[in-house]
C-alpha cells in the first residue's frame, strides 16, 4: 500500500511497490489522461508532476511517490495550467493529441519555474517530449501565448 | 473491398422522420432495390438492408444537426472539415452542428481513412447531400410560410422568405419529409458556388481539439470493460514462418494475477508464431510477459539484413528483364542506343517505422450472443473485418469494430492485424482481453515502410539534348500482402503493379521518352509486412526523381528551377483534363515559381550553405496536390552534420475547407519529410528491425524544427488532399541543397554525409 496525494486528494494505491506510477494512475486509479508511449522515459507522453516537477511516470515506481504530491493532466488547475490548456485549444496545437497531456505537463513545469522563457529555453525544456504528428511549432507558440497572459500573438 | 462493392448500385439521397428528428442519408441503394422499397424501409426505421450510406445526418426538433462521420480521426480534424462541407450547403447554424465517428456497420459500406482522400473523395457527395437537405428544408418551409420555394434561402439554421422566417427546429417539428432523390436529381442539386459559401473556407475551431487539450480524449488504449484481462504479445524472431516449440511459464506462475499464456493459431496466417500472456492487472501482465519464455524455430528470414534487402532491390533494378511497365512513352531503348552521353544514379531509402505514439492495442469481448466487439482505433475497418471473420471463423456481420481517437495513424492503422491475436486470446481465455503492445513489440510488429531502390538513367544526344529517362522502382509492396485486389497488370497487360508503390513515377514533366519499370522486392515481402507509411510510394519515388532532375540540370549546366519549368510545359497528358487535375503541370510550375520567388532562389549563399528545390504532386495523376519546396541547409563539413535552417513550401490543394487545419496538416507533413530525410531510419538485422525504441530510433524533436514558411495558393478548384503531399518534396529538396552547399551528392535516406 502506497499513500500519496493525487490531484490534491489522498489515495492509497494497492499495486506492488515496484509498479510504474503510470500504470497505477491509468489502470488502478483510472486516470487515463496520462499516456503510455515508450516505457523508457524517452517520449514524455507519461509526464506528471511530482511535488510540482515534471517527471516520467513510466519509469517511476509507485513507491517513489509515497507521501508526495502527484498531479496529472486531470488535476492541473493552476493558473499556469489553465492558461496552457486554453492556449493549446486556441492555437489548435493537438493533431492526434496523444502526446499532448505530457506536453502540457512538461510546459507547465517550465512556466512555473520560468514564467517568460526564451525560445531556446522552451526548446531545452520540451525537447524530450516527442510529438509524432510534429506539432512542435504550435506547441512552442502555445507556450509563448500562455506565458504572455493568453493573448494570441 | 471489391466484394463489398458488388451488389451496390445507384447513389441516392433518402430523407424521412424518425422519432422527432429528420434523418437524411446519402449513399447507395443495394442493387435491385427501388426507391419505393427504400421509402418503405425508411418508414420502418431500418434502412440497413437496402441502403449503404457514406453519410448520414439528422436534424432534431431543437434544430441541432448531428452528422455521422465514417472516417477516422487521427489528427487531421477530419470530422470538422467534413461537417463544414455539409453545414455550408445545408445552411446550418454551425454552433448547432456536432458529429460522431461511427462504429462499423454494414450499412456504412466501405470504411477507410487514408491516402489524404477524405475531403477529396467526400466533397461532391457531401456537398450534394447538404444541398439536398437544404432543398427539403426549403420545400417544407415554403409550405409552412405559404410562399414559393424559390423565394426562400437557408442560412444559419433559418429559412427566410422576404420578411418571414422559420427555424430548422420548427421546420423539422412541423414538416413532412419522406423523400428519395435519384442519382440524376442529386447531380442536378443546386450546389453553392465558391462565392456563396460561408462555412467552407472558415477557420472554425476543430471540434476534437479541446478534449485533446484537457486530457479527456479517449483513445483505444484508454478503454476498459468489466472483467477484462490484460494481455501482452510475445513475438517470434521473424514475422513469417517461425514456429512455437515450447512455452515455459513456470516462472510466471508465482506472479499474483497471472492467468496464462496461449499460442495464437491464426487460420489466416496474418499473425504467425505469436504467444499472448494474460493477467488480471497490467503490472502483472508486464511481469508475466518477462517471465514467460517461448522457444521458437525461426522462420527462413531469420538472418536477413537491411543490406540484403537493398542489394536484392539493386539487383532487380539493374536487370532489364525484370518488372512490369508503369510508364512507356516514346522509345527509351532507342534513346539509350543512340545516346552520346548517359547519366545514371541509384537512390535508396531505409526502413522507416510508423512509431505511432499510441502503441498497437485492442480490447475484445464476445457478447452473450456470440458477437465479437473490438475496441480499437482503426483507419481501414473494411480491410480487416473480412480477415477477422476468417481468423475467428465467424460471419463478418457478427464483428463490430468500435471506433476511438487514433493516437497516430500515418498509415499504420490501415491494418488492424493486432486485433487478430487479441480476439483469439479473448476466445481462448473466455473473457474480455485487452491486448497491449509494449513499444519494442509495436516496432517489431510494425508494417514498416519498405527499403526502396530507384535507379534512373538519362540519355543525351550529340548536341547534349535530353532524349529520354529510364526509371526502375523496387520495394516491398503493402498492397501485395494486405490488399491484393488493388494490384493490376502493367500498361502492356503484363506482369504485376502495385500502383501505390510506384506512385509518383508517372510525374508531370514532359520528357521526349520516358519508361518506368516497377518490381516487387520479394526478399522484403518475405521478411516483413510492408506497410503504407505517410505518402507511401511518392515518399521514395520522388526522392529519386527529384534528386535525379538536379543531377540532369547539373550535367546540362542548367539551373534546376529553369530545367523544371521547361519540362513543366503542361502539354499533352500534362495539361490536366479532369476537375481534379485541371491546369495540370501549369499549377505545378506556378507553385514552383512562387516558392522560388519567396526563397529568393539564385542568391549568393555563405560557404557550406545552399538552397535546394524539389516539387511533389501528391498522388500523381489521380489526385495531384501541387507542392513546391525550397530547403536551406548549412553543412558542417568536418562532422558531416546537416542543419536544416529553413523550409519554404507553396501548396496548391484547390479549395481549402479549413485553412488552419490545412496549415497544421502541411506543417506536420513537411516536418515528417524532414524527419525521414535527416533523423529517422531503421535497419533490418537478423530478420527484424534493430531500432525498436527511442533510444535508437530518433524521429525529429523540437530542437530540430527549421523555420517554416508555408503558403497556400488561393484557389477555387476542386479540393485535393493534404495529409501526405507536403512530405514528398522535402527530402529531395534537402538532398539538392546539400549538393548546392558541398558539391556532394546524397542518394540514400536518411542522409548521412560522414
Amino acid at each position: 500500500m502506497v499513500d500519496f496525494l493525487l490531484n490534491g486528494e489522498v489515495v492509497s494505491a494497492t499495486s506492488e511497490a515496484d509498479t510504474p506510477l503510470l500504470w497505477v494512475l491509468r489502470e488502478e486509479l483510472k486516470l487515463r489522461g496520462t499516456k503510455f508511449g515508450c516505457g523508457i522515459a524517452q517520449c514524455g507522453a507519461c509526464t506528471v508532476h511530482i511535488d510540482g516537477r515534471p517527471m516520467r511516470s513510466c519509469v517511476t515506481p509507485v513507491s517513489a511517490v509515497a507521501g508526495r504530491s502527484v498531479t496529472t493532466i486531470e488535476g492541473l488547475a493552476t493558473p499556469v495550467g489553465e492558461a496552457l490548456k486554453t492556449a493549446w485549444t486556441e492555437v489548435q496545437v493537438p493533431q492526434c493529441g496523444y502526446c499532448q497531456s505530457g506536453q502540457i505537463m512538461q510546459a507547465a513545469g517550465l512556466l512555473e519555474s520560468n514564467p517568460t522563457p526564451s525560445d531556446e529555453e522552451i526548446v531545452a525544456s520540451m525537447n524530450g517530449n516527442l510529438c509524432r504528428c510534429m506539432a512542435y511549432p504550435r506547441i512552442k507558440k502555445a507556450i509563448k501565448t500562455a506565458a504572455n497572459g493568453g493573448a494570441l500573438s | 473491398m471489391k466484394n463489398q462493392r458488388q451488389g451496390i448500385s445507384r447513389r441516392s439521397f433518402i430523407a424521412g422522420v424518425a422519432g422527432s428528428s429528420l434523418m437524411m442519408g446519402m449513399g447507395s441503394l443495394v442493387s435491385g432495390c427501388s426507391s419505393e422499397q427504400a421509402s418503405d424501409a425508411l418508414a420502418a426505421g431500418d434502412l440497413s438492408t437496402v441502403f449503404s450510406p457514406n453519410i448520414w445526418f439528422e436534424i432534431n426538433g431543437a434544430g441541432e444537426v448531428l452528422i455521422n462521420i465514417v472516417r477516422a480521426e487521427m489528427g487531421q480534424h477530419v470530422g470538422t472539415s467534413l461537417a463544414q462541407i455539409i453545414a455550408d450547403e445545408l445552411g446550418a447554424d454551425w454552433s448547432k452542428v456536432s458529429f460522431k465517428h461511427v462504429d462499423t456497420d454494414p450499412k456504412w459500406g466501405v470504411m477507410v481513412t487514408g491516402g489524404s482522400w477524405s475531403v477529396h473523395q467526400s466533397f461532391t457527395q457531401l456537398s450534394q447531400a447538404g444541398a439536398a437537405g437544404r432543398t427539403l428544408l426549403i420545400d417544407a418551409a415554403a409550405k409552412i410560410l405559404d410562399v414559393a420555394p424559390d423565394t426562400c434561402t437557408a442560412e444559419n439554421g433559418v429559412v427566410t422568405s422576404g420578411a418571414q422566417t422559420v427555424s430548422f427546429a420548427d421546420i423539422v417539428t412541423r414538416g413532412d419529409f419522406s423523400r428519395v432523390f435519384s442519382e440524376e436529381e442529386l447531380a442536378a442539386m443546386p450546389v453553392k458556388t465558391a462565392a456563396q459559401r460561408n462555412v467552407i473556407g472558415q477557420n472554425l475551431q476543430n471540434r476534437d481539439v479541446e478534449a485533446k487539450s484537457q486530457g479527456d480524449a479517449v483513445y483505444g488504449l484508454d478503454t476498459e470493460l468489466p472483467g477484462m484481462a490484460y494481455a501482452m504479445p510475445l513475438l517470434p524472431p521473424t514475422r513469417y514462418g517461425s514456429r512455437v516449440v515450447a512455452i515455459d511459464d513456470s516462472a510466471a506462475k508465482s506472479i499474483a494475477g497471472y492467468i496464462g499464456a496461449v499460442q495464437i493459431n491464426d487460420p489466416t496466417q496474418t499473425v504467425q508464431g505469436c504467444v499472448v500472456v494474460a493477467a488480471e492487472t497490467m503490472p502483472a501482465a508486464l511481469k508475466a510477459a518477462q517471465a514467460v519464455s517461448v522457444e521458437w524455430v525461426p522462420g527462413p528470414t531469420a538472418l536477413v539484413t537491411e543490406a540484403d534487402i537493398l542489394a536484392e532491390g539493386e539487383r532487380l533494378a539493374a536487370d532489364p528483364e525484370q518488372g512490369a511497365l508503369f510508364v512507356n512513352e516514346g522509345d527509351v531503348l532507342a534513346a539509350k542506343a543512340q545516346a552520346s552521353v548517359a547519366l545514371s544514379a541509384t537512390y535508396t531509402t531505409s526502413t522507416a517505422l510508423h512509431f505511432t505514439m499510441e502503441p498497437q492495442n485492442a480490447l475484445v469481448e464476445f457478447d452473450s450472443e456470440g458477437r465479437c466487439h473490438i475496441h480499437a482505433g482503426n483507419q481501414w475497418q473494411s480491410l480487416i473485418l473480412p480477415v477477422l471473420a476468417q481468423a475467428l471463423e465467424m460471419p463478418e456481420t457478427d464483428i463490430v469494430i468500435h471506433q476511438y481517437y487514433l493516437g497516430g495513424g500515418y498509415g499504420r492503422r490501415l491494418f488492424g492485424d493486432q486485433m487478430i491475436p487479441a480476439a483469439l486470446a479473448a476466445r481462448s481465455f473466455g473473457r474480455p482481453v485487452k491486448l497491449i503492445f509494449d513499444r519494442a513489440s509495436d516496432s517489431r510488429f510494425d508494417c514498416v515502410r519498405s527499403p526502396s531502390v530507384c535507379t534512373l538513367e538519362a540519355f543525351f544526344d550529340s548536341d547534349g539534348a535530353l532524349t529520354g529517362v529510364d526509371h526502375a522502382v523496387v520495394a516491398g509492396w503493402p498492397t501485395k500482402s494486405m490488399a491484393p485486389f488493388f494490384l493490376g497488370p502493367g500498361i502492356d497487360g503484363k506482369g504485376e503493379v502495385d500502383g501505390f508503390s510506384v506512385n509518383g513515377a508517372d510525374h508531370w514533366y514532359t520528357l521526349p521518352a520516358h519508361r518506368v519499370r516497377t518490381m516487387n522486392n520479394a526478399l522484403a515481402q518475405e521478411t516483413f509486412l510492408p506497410g503504407w507509411l505517410r505518402a507511401v510510394g511518392p515518399g521514395w519515388v520522388s526522392w529519386g526523381v527529384e534528386s535525379f532532375l538536379d543531377e540532369i540540370a547539373d550535367q546540362q549546366g542548367e539551373d534546376p528551377v529553369a530545367l523544371r519549368l521547361k519540362l513543366l510545359d503542361a502539354v499533352g497528358k500534362n495539361a490536366g483534363d479532369t476537375a481534379s487535375t485541371v491546369g495540370g503541370a501549369k499549377r505545378l510550375a506556378a507553385v514552383l515559381k512562387d516558392v522560388t520567388r519567396r526563397a529568393e532562389w539564385g542568391r549568393q549563399m555563405p560557404a557550406n550553405e545552399g538552397l535546394g528545390v524539389a516539387v511533389g504532386h501528391g498522388q500523381e495523376r489521380g489526385m495531384p496536390t501541387w507542392v513546391a519546396c525550397v530547403a536551406h541547409v548549412a553543412v558542417d563539413v568536418a562532422s558531416g552534420e546537416v542543419a536544416l535552417k529553413k523550409l519554404w513550401q507553396t501548396i496548391d490543394v484547390g479549395t481549402v475547407v479549413n485553412p488552419d487545419g490545412a496549415m497544421a496538416q502541411a506543417e506536420g507533413a513537411a516536418l515528417w519529410g524532414v524527419s525521414l530525410a535527416l533523423h529517422e531510419g531503421a535497419r533490418f538485422n537478423a530478420g527484424e528491425v534493430a531500432e525498436q525504441n527511442l533510444d535508437r530510433y530518433t524521429p525529429l524533436r523540437m530542437r530540430d524544427v527549421p523555420e517554416l514558411d508555408i503558403s497556400f495558393v488561393d484557389s477555387q478548384e476542386f479540393p485535393s488532399g493534404l495529409g501526405e503531399p507536403p512530405l514528398i518534396p522535402v527530402a529531395p529538396a534537402i538532398g539538392n541543397a546539400v549538393f548546392a552547399a558541398t558539391g556532394q551528392r546524397v542518394r540514400r535516406l536518411p542522409i548521412r554525409l560522414a
